[in-house]
């Protein structure tokens, strides 16, 4: 009742600005896609007679300190970027999900074991264990792949252990086990598919955390390497020319800003409209 | 309450357990061999040999894990290969300044983000509300690192209104010595009342501050927003109304209070995440803390000090949240049964 009250009092900004993050979404992501035909430049153009030019009609973001387009750097960037975090978010649920369903439906000791080890995990911040891991793995964008995605599923094995426990005691579930339908069968079929909705919602959330996360790890040069066009390598690659050359530095930081605020304001926005009251993970 | 303290203590010891755990696997995986490193490219085989037997490289993997957890639990937590200085030594030093830096950004994301969260759910709907939830998740959205760098640029750089980087001014340390209590420097600084360098550390921190502060303050005012906004739509509230109370001090006298409980949780996750977020900012600002001495250990491959810097977050993490449930536990009964 509480939270149908809530909901109602809560009409127009919160869905508008749903609906922004979403087209600001849909926008960075035909930009990513398109980058090979929208760029002015070709991505690795080296060409150092042009160096560190101011943005103008020729170089609407400017030039980096090897001449190359910072706009079509940028631009290439989302697809680095983006596609770290469809790796991340695939693999972390894909583990998450499995490990949380299992303890929901299963319950008792093998509920506990997968739930504390899940603890274990969720005990290092996100940043820290990554850092950590990317040291001992060689950088590259496979190592942030994999550092982010080791700190990252224990949120879906959480998330969808709750809800699996909750819709294994439903009346549907038992009479399924009445039938005689095998456990694994129960699982695939009836439990899964209907643990996945906060899952979804939470992925759209996820997004941003991740994104700036891989640029973290990027700009400390534990991520992408050079010649590879990534936001946060970028930042740090020009970073001792910002009060010289401000564009150099401004424009890759505003993408990875942009990115991730909309994945974070459509996230909320769908979070809003399924459960109002719960807003931190 | 007490069996509800000696279960969650006993959780909590659990993950600690599994922390070590995992770090010790990891450290393990690092390539490279940790003899080599310490005993340098130019070493003799017999030297070699010794760094092994030092580090106990040269026991089965078990033995080096018991030997590893007896360590930690006797204070022993390794030797830096980089600054030849006991693990906890260093820490005990870095981490004082991590301390003061996040510190003073969660007093400033306080201090900002539960009015700004309050003015929110007044005007909720209105121009007011629209302009911080848009704010408040710009806030969480920038990159740290990059923030530090533009405030830097711009404030320091360029205008000159603050230092570009440090703790405070070096030559302070010859002109008025700094006696030390707790290693953090302003708390130190200020009970000694050594006011050069309280002046000058206070103005080293206002920009590193405001780029730590800027995630939990949008954080805090979301929270804020939320809950309050629940709260008005309680029968309480309904109470107050029909009573005849105005709608701010309804909410700042009668909803605040229930509201900020959901909050407290909050500071202690928010409160290690400002802590990692903080080594990208003390990176940019040369800060001397936990994160500066984490990144140069990475970089040098110093495997000690990394695992040292990591059990230390992941352990303050565990204890952060293991106050604040027990806090909970006291303020509110119905948490216990969770």
């Amino acid at each position: 009742m509480t939270a149908l009250v809530t909901r109602r009092a809560l009409p127009g900004s919160v869905d508008r600005l749903a609906l922004a993050g979403a087209a600001l979404i849909v926008l960075v992501v035909l930009a990513a896609l398109l980058a090979p035909w929208i760029a002015p430049y070709p991505a690795d153009e080296v060409d150092p007679v042009n160096a560190l030019l101011p943005p103008s009609g020729a170089h609407w973001f400017g030039t980096d300190q090897v001449g190359r387009d910072v706009l079509t750097r940028v631009l290439y960037g989302g697809r680095t970027s983006l596609s770290i975090a469809v790796a991340v978010l695939a693999v972390s649920a894909a583990v998450g999900v499995t490990l949380g369903v299992v303890a929901g439906y299963a319950g008792g000791w093998v509920r506990d074991v997968i739930m504390r080890v899940t603890d274990v995990f969720l005990a290092f911040p996100a940043l820290l264990l990554s850092l950590t891991l990317a040291v001992v793995l060689q950088p590259s964008v496979t190592t942030v792949v994999v550092a982010i995605a080791v700190t990252w599923w224990p949120w879906y094995a959480r998330l969808s252990a709750a809800t699996a426990a909750s819709i294994a005691n439903r009346p549907y579930v038992d009479a399924a086990r009445c039938l005689g339908v095998p456990a694994p069968l129960v699982v695939v079929r009836h439990v899964l598919p209907n643990s996945l909705t906060p899952v979804l919602v939470q992925l759209s959330l996820d997004a941003g955390g991740v994104i700036l996360t891989a640029a973290a790890l990027s700009y400390l040069g534990l991520g992408a390497q050079e010649p590879v066009a990534e936001w946060g390598l970028m930042v740090q690659q020009g970073q001792t020319l910002f009060t010289t050359n401000w564009w150099v530095v401004t424009f890759p930081g505003l993408a990875i800003l942009v990115t991730a605020f909309a994945f974070n304001v459509l996230g909320e926005g769908l979070r809003g409209a399924l459960d109002p009251r719960r807003i931190v993970k | 309450m007490a069996r509800y303290l000696i279960r969650r203590l006993g959780q909590a010891l659990l993950v600690v357990a599994g922390v070590i755990v995992l770090t010790f696997v990891i450290m393990r995986l690092v390539p490279g061999d940790p003899a080599v490193a310490y005993a340098g490219p130019k070493a003799t085989p017999e030297q070699l040999a010794q760094a092994r037997e030092r580090f106990g490289l040269d026991e089965p993997v078990w033995v080096q894990l018991g030997a590893y957890v007896r360590d930690l639990v006797t204070g022993d937590w390794g030797t830096s290969l980089r600054t030849r200085q006991p693990v906890l030594d260093d820490l005990a030093l870095a981490f004082p300044a991590s301390l003061e830096l996040v510190g003073a950004a969660l007093l400033l994301a306080i201090a900002v983000g539960v009015p700004v969260g309050v003015l929110a759910a007044r005007y909720k709907t209105k121009f007011p509300d629209l302009g911080v939830r848009v704010t408040s998740m710009l806030a969480v959205s920038v990159p740290v690192f990059w923030l530090a760098l533009a405030l830097q640029t711009v404030f320091a750089s360029n205008l000159g209104w603050f230092p570009v980087a440090g703790e405070y001014d070096d030559s302070l340390n010859t002109t008025s010595p700094l006696t030390l209590w707790t290693n953090i420097t302003i708390v130190d600084a200020l009970i000694t009342g050594n006011w050069p360098i309280f002046t000058s550390t206070l103005r080293h921190l206002v920009l590193p501050a405001l780029v730590v502060a800027a995630y939990p303050a949008g954080v805090i005012a979301q929270m804020v927003r939320a809950t309050l906004i629940e709260e008005a739509s309680q029968d309480h509230a309904r109470l107050e109304r029909a009573l005849g109370f105005r709608e701010t001090s309804i909410l700042t006298r009668f909803a605040l209070r229930p509201a900020l409980n959901p909050v407290l949780s909050l500071i202690a996750l928010v409160f290690a995440y400002a802590i990692v977020n903080g080594f990208l900012v003390e990176a940019v600002f040369n800060w001397p803390g936990l994160g500066r001495y984490a990144v140069d250990s990475i970089f040098s491959g110093d495997t000690p000090a990394i695992a040292g810097v990591t059990l230390l977050v992941a352990l303050v993490y565990v204890l952060a949240n293991l106050v604040v449930d027990l806090l909970q536990g006291v303020v509110d009964p119905r948490a216990r049964a969770r």
